[in-house]
């Protein structure tokens, strides 16, 4: 059984359908990336599929169970989201923040557990960001922000993590350890990526979003095809095969007619 | 670990509580001695103790004067300045914007008009001195249906949508409340008006610490046993939804606990500014952003402050009193100021 899966998933923003008619089946274990333009629905598409906005029609489901049918706590417990973004500095300490990952473990009225800090130690070490535990938050800079809160999203202890822009904020170095970091950790996990050869090279599975639906999906190397490249992008592609590591790597343009959208936040 | 982190100091929570809590006990026994009429710390510990044995006080004016007057007031300090901290901060994660007070669901505009209503048409004459109170009660739950109705209406409890409607809502209940003081062409009304609007505890009676103590005990009870919650969605609503929370009940939770207990307390106090905005913050800089740590400060510290206020009204310029909003203001403003100056300070110096 796919540890997600969605049938005919609509989702929508103030009543407008951006994507509609989703089928997806993410195994468990695998790298899944979302892509598309700016506005193809990457971001709504992954808040409907960890059940922040209720599908506009059809369904997620995760081990064979329907969202809708578990409460905020269980799904908490099953599927973490990484945000792009939070909200405004807090006056919260790195290990504050992550440690919020235990809150769906927890009675809104407990205090931290006796095991919880080293979970969240844990967690921190995963990104690299364990001496930085005693830190305000509002001190970091942005990368290190998203990766403490990935490390939040980690310390969740759900075994599906879905990710919006991961990499995003994150020099070239921090972008190659973070997808590799999500790989060890061994969970599921679906990404919202801008980045085309980093869903080349890191992902199991693509899936492009394009004109309000899913227009491609699969293996990167039979997905990330000039032909879709074009289609979608409307840039030239070129793809190459790593034959020591058997990875798809794109080369994009040259003399593209439009530069590829990247690193654009959405 | 240490750290040079600017800002991000903080003060351990349990010794800091135990510390404002001695500190607030030490200020209501001197309080009690200060005022139009100065007593001795002395007699004013006599006439506790026996009051608390269940007697009473050797002295009978020293004896009225402490145990009738001035206690009774004193007591409604220290809870109308715990409960609008709490509400203050309760307030500011709800709509996720450090500006926020207390007053901003219209509370105290409704309260207002409720006031009014019964300063200058008498109306509720027939529940004599509650009168008052139960004018100020019903225009501030009157004031925060509307605001939640409109707000539910439009498409739910959104921060923006709150602090909108509340904005405008205050603003058309103060324009009712001019209109009413404007017709009445009464000045002794309204100044009574006026002096409400701004706050003031000089009518304290026995009869209203009970229902004041409970509205805070058990809204502090409440908050406390949602605190991880509430760290959630200070984070944001998608962050606290994806953690488990279910961030509407909790928004309506919030919205109705606030309002009732911001109720309870204007309909005793009239609108005191400032204690709200201000006291929450303080709590943050000085233990962090966690509201297990945050509401036990907050409370503890607007109810120190609040008591010190309502002495400076009462002894400043005797025998007249000055409304509490007035004091709350001229000891705030700066305070938010040196305040907004630290926090620009712990923003700017992480990078360095």
């Amino acid at each position: 059984m796919s540890h997600l899966s969605s049938r005919g998933l609509a989702a929508a923003v103030g009543g407008h359908t951006i994507v509609s008619g989703v089928d997806l089946d993410v195994p468990r274990g695998s790298m899944f990336a979302l892509v598309g333009r700016n506005g193809s629905g990457k971001s709504t598409l992954v808040r409907a599929l960890v059940g922040l906005r209720p599908p506009a029609a059809g369904s997620v489901a995760i081990d064979g169970v329907d969202l809708r049918t578990l409460t905020p706590r269980q799904r908490a417990t099953r599927v973490a989201y990484v945000p792009q973004e939070d909200g405004p500095p807090e006056d919260l300490l790195v290990g504050e923040m992550v440690a919020m990952g235990r809150i769906p473990h927890r009675q809104p009225w407990a205090v931290d557990a006796k095991g919880e800090s080293p979970l969240v130690m844990e967690a921190l070490e995963l990104v690299g960001m364990a001496d930085k535990v005693d830190r305000p938050c509002q001190h970091l800079s942005g990368g290190e922000r998203r990766r403490v809160l990935l490390a939040r999203g980690i310390a969740q202890g759900a075994d599906l993590l879905v990710l919006d822009e991961p990499t995003n904020h994150l020099d070239v170095h921090h972008q190659i350890q973070l997808l590799e970091t999500l790989r060890a950790l061994g969970c599921t996990v679906i990404a919202a990526v801008h980045d085309l050869q980093l869903a080349a090279a890191h992902f199991d599975a693509v899936a492009v979003l394009h004109a309000g639906a899913v227009h491609a999906v699969g293996r990167p190397a039979d997905v990330l095809t000039p032909a879709t490249v074009h289609d979608v992008f409307d840039v030239p592609a070129t793809q190459l095969t790593d034959p020591a590591t058997g990875r798809v790597h794109l080369v994009l343009g040259p003399g593209a007619p439009v530069p590829a959208p990247r690193k654009v936040p959405a | 670990m240490s750290h040079n982190r600017p800002g991000g100091r903080r003060v351990p929570v349990t010794p800091l509580v135990a510390t404002l809590v001695v500190l607030t006990l030490v200020s209501a026994v001197v309080s009690l001695a200060l005022g139009s009429e100065p007593l001795t710390i002395s007699g004013v510990v006599d006439v506790l103790q026996a009051r608390l044995a269940g007697g009473r006080g050797a002295d009978p004016t020293y004896d009225t004067i402490v145990w009738e007057l001035r206690a009774p007031r004193v007591l409604m300090a220290l809870v109308v300045g715990a409960g609008l901290s709490i509400a203050g901060a309760c307030m500011q994660t709800l709509v996720r914007n450090p500006l926020a007070d207390p007053y901003l669901l219209g509370v105290s505009s409704g309260a207002g008009v409720g006031a009014t209503l019964v300063i200058v048409l008498g109306v509720l004459s027939g529940l004599g001195v509650w009168a008052l109170s139960f004018g100020a009660l019903g225009g501030a739950l009157v004031a925060t249906a509307l605001v939640f109705g409109i707000s539910m209406a439009q498409g739910g409890i959104t921060p923006l949508r709150l602090v909108l409607t509340g904005v405008v809502m205050s603003a058309a209940f103060s324009s009712v409340s001019s209109f009413l003081v404007f017709y009445s062409a009464d000045p002794r009304a309204t100044q009574s008006v006026l002096f409400w609007l701004l706050g003031s505890l000089s009518g304290s009676v026995w009869a209203q610490v009970l229902p004041s103590v409970i509205a805070v005990s058990l809204a502090v009870a409440v908050l406390m046993a949602l605190h991880s919650w509430l760290d959630a969605l200070a984070a944001g609503p998608e962050v606290a939804a994806s953690l488990g929370v279910p961030v509407a009940a909790l928004r309506i939770t919030l919205f109705v606990l606030v309002s009732v207990l911001v109720g309870v307390l204007v309909a005793v106090s009239g609108g005191i500014g400032f204690v709200g905005l201000v006291v929450p913050h303080l709590a943050r800089i000085l233990v962090g952003a966690r509201h297990r740590c945050v509401l036990p400060v907050a409370a503890v510290g607007g109810a120190l402050f609040l008591l010190w206020v309502d002495v400076a009204a009462r002894v400043a310029v005797r025998p007249q009193e000055i409304p509490l909003s007035v004091v709350t203001g001229l000891v705030g403003a700066p305070v938010f100021l040196l305040l907004l100056g630290r926090r620009h300070y712990t923003y700017s110096g992480g990078e360095g």
